[in-house]
């Protein structure tokens, strides 16, 4: 058993233990914070380990695979697994400044510390039915901080949720049954051997479909969308940062596991259907996002807009794409978890989140416009930030498979995200406040807990934009692993020789 | 035995898509639980059926002698019928509250998250 694998898992349950337990004290934010800061840590141990290594495998309770309960990490894992804490990281600090004591009592550091460990599970889980478990886990967390505040908006939001949710779950366990009874395993790397020999492929793409599609609504793809924008701008800024960053995500990481590992036995079929799902929900996001005028409403219709980016790399399955893919994961992350707590000071600043009743923060607190137009920008793909070159790489990868189509739908869902920025830029920082208020940074309550998250990941997005070299290695040393996982299957089921 | 509980899986899931078509959220969410065996019946039978034979090993042995039932479906039943179930009651106390607050069940009329207007 490798510590490495464990203690990113281990440490935010333990967190969320004692978090629980300090609940009604001050203590139980910063045990989160020191929670999430050890599992950064961690998983930046992991991620040296992983780019040392390769691909690292454990098995829990000595149990050799396919039969026990296997932990892997390959590249793709680790930096999902870092990339989940830096966020985790982000938020706890900034819910210093966010979550009220009311809040707090009812266990939200708690729920949040689970949260995470469920998100962090499911990137590094080896096997299918461990994922069904983590994204339970994952499900049962956000279920709580989603109604926190027990509200009306929380539980009608909550409802749409918990309800559309419920049904891919179930989706995704009869899939794993089908699954199970075709090949006898659920291990990712027996299954990527196994799947070969299936006598019936035509079943296999069947159940292929189930998962597209239980996955699909995790990852809010066209057509199954509709949870999303009914739930994400209720909850406190917090929460819906961190949904809006991880969870969704947790989706498209499935989605790439599952059809690049496993289902890769009738490309032609399923990743003509991703194609199209992918286009129409980069359509439909935009358009939906153009329509809202609520700044949290246009920001959850622009994730998924941006989904829809995430699925073409995958969709094209050229290293391009998937280079494209996953570095398009990575800045998304950290740019819409960003744009939402961002969303949190303007309300505390200006009293509200419906952008044509507030206005003029380009006036009285410039630094937080500045703040706002870098992860904006970056959203819309400006260069040189991260945004740009997560767009150039998957519009190069289009453009190299002459679907000119494609190509033309992708550049224009960028230019209708601009026109989204420009509105929420020109109604909520340019225009005077219709109330004649000047809301100063100054007067915002624990200033610093809620500035310094931000800032940090506005830094990190033009760190990836200035000198995205390193990051685009990376990621296509990530799709070497995904595209030929001789090295994962190796590294959990040994050496077949 | 097979075909016996794949029709039974047929039926439950074509009752579930029947109640969960419906506007109240208390018969989608019963239409939910009828699913969610469904698919618990999938992976049971999905794992074969040898009835009469349970797996246990004899004294002296490293393994069961002949066909015995498959132990792997029903730990993961067992598991995934826990999981349903704490969703299951987290579900009914939320449409409870949504009840409460929101004073219909009728999923229609739930709009104060998306209101139909958009105030300006």
């Amino acid at each position: 058993m490798s510590w490495y694998l464990t203690l990113p898992l281990i440490i935010p349950f333990m967190a969320a233990i004692i978090a629980y337990l300090l609940r009604s004290s001050p203590l139980g934010a910063w045990v989160s914070i020191i929670g999430s800061g050890l599992g950064l840590i961690a998983s930046v141990v992991l991620m040296a380990v992983v780019l040392d290594a390769g691909v690292v495998a454990g098995q829990m309770g000595n149990w050799p695979a396919p039969f026990g309960i296997t932990l892997v990490a390959d590249l793709l894992s680790a930096v999902m697994v870092l990339i989940t804490a830096i966020t985790g990281f982000a938020v706890a600090i900034y819910a210093l400044g966010d979550i009220n004591e009311r809040q707090a009592k009812l266990g939200y550091h708690a729920l949040f510390q689970i949260l995470l460990a469920g998100v962090t599970g499911a990137f590094l889980t080896g096997d299918l039915f461990n994922l069904y478990v983590w994204f339970e886990v994952m499900l049962i967390a956000s279920f709580g901080l989603l109604i926190l505040n027990g509200g009306k908006e929380q539980i009608d939001g909550g409802v749409k949720y918990v309800a559309l949710n419920l049904i891919s779950t179930i989706l995704f366990l009869t899939g794993i049954g089908l699954l199970y009874g075709m090949t006898g395993t659920l291990n990712f790397a027996d299954l990527a051997l196994k799947v070969d020999e299936v006598e019936n492929q035509g079943l296999l793409t069947v159940v292929a479909m189930m998962f597209m599609v239980a996955f699909g609504v995790k990852a809010a793809v066209f057509p199954l969308f509709f949870w999303l924008p009914a739930a994400y701008h209720t909850p406190s800024f917090s929460v819906s940062a961190v949904f809006a960053g991880l969870l969704t995500k947790v989706g498209v990481y499935a989605l790439i596991r599952m059809f690049t590992m496993v289902f890769d036995h009738d490309i032609g079929f399923t990743h003509t259907v991703l194609l199209w799902v992918a286009c129409f929900t980069m359509v439909i996001g935009v358009l939906g996002a153009a329509a809202q005028s609520d700044f949290r409403k246009i920001l959850s219709f622009h994730i998924i807009s941006q989904i829809g980016y995430m699925i073409l790399g995958l969709a094209l399955m050229t290293p391009l794409a998937l280079v494209g893919a996953v570095f398009y994961l990575v800045h998304h992350i950290i740019v819409k978890a960003n744009l939402f707590l961002i969303a949190g000071i303007a309300k505390r600043l200006t009293g509200g989140t419906e952008v044509y009743q507030i206005g003029g923060l380009y006036k009285s607190a410039p630094f937080l416009a500045v703040l706002f137009l870098i992860p904006a920008f970056s959203l819309a793909g400006f260069p040189p930030l991260s945004g740009f070159w997560a767009k150039y790489i998957i519009v190069k990868a289009t453009l190299d498979l002459e679907m000119w189509f494609v190509a033309f739908i992708a550049l224009a869902v960028g230019l209708m995200t601009i026109y989204s920025m420009t509105k929420i830029w020109a109604e909520a920082f340019w225009k005077p406040h219709p109330d004649g208020i000047e809301p100063e940074l100054k007067t915002l309550p624990n200033k610093a807990a809620q500035i310094i998250p931000v800032a940090g990941l506005a830094i990190l997005t033009i760190i990836i934009g200035l000198n995205p070299e390193p990051f685009v290695i990376f990621a296509e040393r990530t799709t070497e692993q995904l595209l030929d996982p001789t090295a994962y299957i190796t590294a959990v089921l040994g050496d077949p020789s | 035995m097979e075909q016996l509980l794949s029709i039974l899986i047929g039926i439950l899931v074509a009752s579930a898509v029947y109640l969960m078509l419906a506007r109240n959220l208390l018969r989608f969410l019963f239409g939910l639980i009828l699913l969610s065996n469904a698919a618990n019946l999938t992976i049971f039978v999905a794992g074969r059926l040898t009835p009469g034979a349970p797996p246990l090993v004899p004294d002296g042995m490293d393994a069961p002698i002949g066909d015995v039932a498959n132990a792997l479906p029903q730990a993961l039943v067992l598991t995934a019928i826990v999981i349903g179930f704490g969703l299951f009651a987290f579900a009914l106390i939320l449409a409870f509250r949504a009840y409460q607050s929101l004073g219909t069940l009728n999923t229609d009329d739930m709009r104060v998250a998306e209101p139909k207007e958009i105030k300006s």
